[in-house]
């Protein structure tokens, strides 16, 4: 590794007491133990019902006459919260009532589905925030790499198993560039990355738009932003025939799982990141380049959601829009944080949120309630992890020993 | 007024810092608390000041039972305290300082009357021979005089208890032989001065009573006339030895080379170290003494490579040094055992064996080709810890639950597994128990025995004296001198405050 050049400048990257802030926080979040995070996700669900009582028009029609005939208002939440709870867990899990047993176990494989992308990216950020980067741009970063990947995909004819390696790498390497930015920044200058991100986010979105307008990027014969289908061979394979969605990227993304595993926990390069977001002037001290961890930590999770974006243009969508990301790239940030950055726990949480998004339809249809009941489910979510004192209060935990004053 | 604390007992979790503990103390006395840090000292003041909510015990004052709910109630009641850590206004004047949060107002537009606490600092200046004026700035005062302020402040709300916090941390022996003038003055005129304090010598020089504490309890008492060698065993729980036998030097070549450096402060523009030469030779301790905040830290930060050098150059073996990064720097065989260790020595979070291999991670064996070994990082790890002897559940246990000095026994630990040419250690022992003192200066000995050159930085003339084959003395940057280590303490101490000796260095 040569680091000289970029790494021993003067410009260490300044630590203000903004970024002290941040390490606390993510600190506070990544050491919160696994019983906390449960609860977390329980006391989300619990609030979602609460929601869905009053979200359900029978409840509503109950409750006018409540002072007459209170059950009434009492039997239709309890029907309104079966029938919620069903329908997630027929839109998520399985479903029983189905003939066949492919209508029966498809809605996991929907739900592994929608789980790969966010666990790309959720990996991807989770070494950040194990890093002391709190990076909020995988949303730019997996649009860029899908742009790249898809215009591989669909521009390009290659042989078979080689376009497919070569969009993919190629989504891999856009995302890489879109997170080295705002890492080389960080470590030449001391951008914060807060920033750098999300700003790289808009212009992440803008580019793709942008491209959106060119000949080179638009489906023939269209003027809307919509690109070409991506060639068949640059496709994921559909690893359980074509009755189901799921694609060959689950099995990539759960591979990356273990790579990022063993880069984290077994590699000298992890052992930097660690050492890095824990305590960056001992890191220092011992020798190890803060500055080049930042940087390759930024590539490292820009690849990753990259990857990310190869699972909706390779995958499931096989078009670029500028609709391509969604909103997985922050929900990655829940993911990763609710899987508190280690690979395990982000493939986890990721399929927890890939379930909720796959049931959103069936909640729809089937128990007649809004999607948004899903949206504000990840939104609680991510307000309970965020504050582990109040999930232990209402659970009654005790507090972690490093909250404890210990005065000398 | 008599105080009497009764069976006073804090836990934090399930860690406690006070258990039962009784302490009298007389009016017109000194009554010295002698243990080591992480004893309870501090803790057992703060119940008492009322920042802290004692779970069992009583306070008496004058044997009568008080409650103290915070600090305000504590100062009210006649108690006054110094903390270690000075609590002033540094853009205040003195007698403003003096009146904060005691503010007096005059007239019927409510002016605040700064001639009364002019006043005020004026009488007990004048009383005690502090030497202080009421209108100085704060900030242009030396650590002494601020030292001073807080004691006026203290008194001026008509404290009849003073407890003084680790007073003499931050004080020159010039200082320190001053405070404990003013001590024995304050007893003599009825105040009950307690001393908080883990320095054998000082508690013999004034105390009437020394009451001795450890793990939180109270396991005895002893008189001033009590040798240091008594006091530290009852202190450690053990006999501990006072001196480490240390053979003369034998030293050969010189290794290390400081040349002209200075080190300036970029964002401030202060200097820090100012045009600084001297060499050490393999096989010798070179001493950097000197009161904190004199340049040292920045010196041996600067000779590492942690701070940039203004000019100047540092050269090892030969090499210039300036502009290398860190990590060729340990590479060319420089230890180093930074003064904060654990902001810059170990990773709280990492486990006792990761922060054993924190500069050796990228070498083999710990790993080939990009990838630890995790069994090799163990069984190093379990050598390491049995070799220096620090205490801890495992080898697995995180770093920042062990005590201060098990911390520092695995800097050096790690430190010491590289062949050196150069050893750096600043404050090696700050905040350490006797023990682990004695260890640790048995450590750094056998490394100079071993032809390594070894640079202490210390602000402890015992820690110096312990060491020393040559003593540089740092103010306001230079050197001022570098002297034999048979220089006697007063003439140290003024060299510490800024005065050139006459005896030429050895």
């Amino acid at each position: 590794m040569s680091d000289t050049s970029v790494t021993e400048k003067p410009a260490d990257p300044k630590d203000g007491p903004g970024d002290d802030r941040v390490r606390g926080v993510l600190r506070g979040i990544l050491e919160s133990s696994t019983l906390v995070v449960v609860m977390a996700v329980v006391a989300s669900l619990a609030i979602g019902g609460l929601l869905v009582m009053f979200a359900d028009e029978d409840v509503r029609e109950a409750a006018v006459y409540f002072f007459s005939r209170p059950g009434d208002t009492f039997s239709a939440m309890g029907a309104a919260l079966v029938s919620a709870y069903t329908a997630m867990f027929q839109g998520a899990v399985v479903n029983p009532s189905s003939e066949t047993f492919v209508g029966f176990i498809r809605p996991f494989t929907q739900t592994l589905t929608m789980a790969t992308p966010l666990i790309f990216a959720g990996l991807g950020l989770g070494i950040g925030f194990r890093a002391g980067l709190f990076n909020i741009g995988a949303q730019g970063q997996l649009l860029i790499g899908a742009a790249l990947g898809a215009y591989i995909g669909f521009a390009w004819d290659l042989p078979w198993v080689l376009h497919l390696l070569v969009a993919v790498i190629g989504c891999a390497i856009g995302g890489a560039v879109w997170g080295f930015i705002p890492g080389f920044l960080k470590a030449r200058t001391g951008a914060h990355e807060v920033i750098v991100t999300i700003m790289l986010n808009y212009i992440g979105l803008n580019l793709v738009a942008w491209l959106l307008t060119l000949e080179a990027f638009q489906r023939p014969g269209s003027n809307n932003p919509i690109s070409p289908e991506v060639a068949d061979a640059a496709q994921y394979p559909l690893i359980l025939g074509s009755q189901f969605n799921l694609h060959l990227g689950f099995l990539l993304a759960i591979a990356c799982a273990f790579g990022v595993w063993w880069l984290m926990e077994r590699s000298t390069l992890g052992f930097e990141f660690r050492a890095a977001g824990s305590n960056p002037r001992a890191a220092r001290t011992a020798g190890m380049s803060v500055a080049k961890s930042y940087i390759f930590v930024m590539v490292i999770a820009g690849a990753l959601a990259g990857l990310a974006g190869s699972a909706q243009v390779l995958g499931t969508e096989k078009v670029l829009t500028t609709a391509t990301a969604g909103s997985i790239g922050f929900d990655a940030i829940t993911v990763a944080l609710l899987g508190r950055s280690r690979p395990l726990g982000t493939v986890m949480a990721a399929i927890l949120f890939g379930g909720l998004r796959a049931a959103g339809p069936t909640l729809q249809v089937q128990a007649g309630l809004p999607v948004d009941i899903v949206f504000v489910i990840q939104a609680l979510i991510v307000l309970f992890i965020a504050a582990p004192p109040l999930v232990r209060s209402i659970f009654r935990l005790p507090a972690p020993a490093n909250e404890k004053e210990v005065a000398a | 007024m008599k105080l009497e604390l009764r069976g006073i007992t804090k836990k934090f979790g399930d860690f406690t810092a006070n258990d039962a503990i009784d302490l009298v103390v007389e009016p017109g006395t000194i009554h010295a608390l002698l243990g080591e840090n992480g004893a309870g000292k501090s803790t057992l003041m703060n119940v008492l000041f009322g920042l802290y909510d004692a779970d069992a015990g009583e306070i008496l004052m004058d044997d009568d039972a008080v409650t103290f709910v915070g600090p305000g109630d504590a100062m009210a009641a006649g108690i006054g305290m110094v903390h270690q850590h000075f609590m002033l206004v540094p853009v205040f004047s003195v007698a403003e300082n003096v009146m904060l949060g005691h503010e007096q107002v005059k007239g019927p537009a409510k002016l605040l009357d700064v001639g009364a606490a002019r006043d005020k600092v004026r009488e007990l200046s004048d009383r005690f021979g502090f030497d202080i004026d009421p209108d100085a700035l704060v900030e242009n005062l030396s650590v002494g005089a601020q030292q001073r302020v807080e004691i006026i402040k203290a008194l001026s709300r008509d404290a009849e208890v003073l407890i003084l916090d680790e007073p003499t941390a931050v004080l020159t022996p010039q200082e320190t032989d001053e405070l404990l003038e003013i001590v024995r003055q304050l007893r003599d005129s009825g105040t009950a001065v307690v001393l908080i304090t883990h320095k054998l010598r000082e508690v013999k020089a004034v105390a009437d009573t020394i009451t001795v504490i450890r793990r939180g309890k109270v396991v005895g008492t002893a008189e001033p006339s009590a040798s240091q060698e008594e006091l530290a065993s009852l202190m450690v729980g053990r006999d501990v030895s006072m001196t480490v036998d240390k053979g003369a030097a034998d030293p050969g070549e010189p290794v290390l080379r400081v040349e002209n450096v200075t080190v300036v402060n970029e964002a401030s523009g202060v200097t820090h170290v100012d045009d600084v030469s001297l060499e050490v030779r393999a096989g010798e301790i070179l001493a950097v003494a000197g009161v904190q905040g004199n340049g040292q830290t920045e010196l041996a930060e600067a000779i590492l490579g942690l701070l940039p050098t203004a000019h100047g150059q540092i050269i090892l073996d030969g090499n210039v040094l300036s502009g290398r990064s860190i990590r060729q720097n340990l590479d060319a065989g420089i230890g180093f055992v930074p003064e904060d260790r654990t902001e810059d020595g170990v990773v709280a979070d990492f486990t006792v064996a990761n922060n054993l291999i924190l500069d050796l991670y990228d070498r083999e064996p710990y790993s080939r080709r990009g990838a630890i070994d995790p069994q090799v990082v163990r069984t190093h790890a379990e050598e390491q810890v049995e070799k220096f002897d620090v205490r801890t559940t495992s080898t697995q246990a995180l770093t920042g639950a062990l005590s201060g000095g098990n911390q520092q026994k695995v800097v050096l630990a790690r430190e010491l597994a590289r062949e050196l040419k150069v050893l750096i250690a600043s404050q090696p022992t700050r905040g350490l128990d006797v023990g682990s003192i004695e260890f640790v200066h048995k450590r750094i000995i056998e490394e100079r025995d071993k032809g390594v050159a070894v640079i202490i930085v210390s602000s402890e003339l015992d820690e110096v004296y312990a060491l020393a084959d040559r003593i540089a003395v740092m103010y306001h940057g230079k050197v001022v001198d570098i002297v034999a280590p048979d220089t006697d303490r007063d003439t140290l101490g003024l060299m510490m405050a800024g005065a050139h000796s006459k005896e030429e260095a050895a």
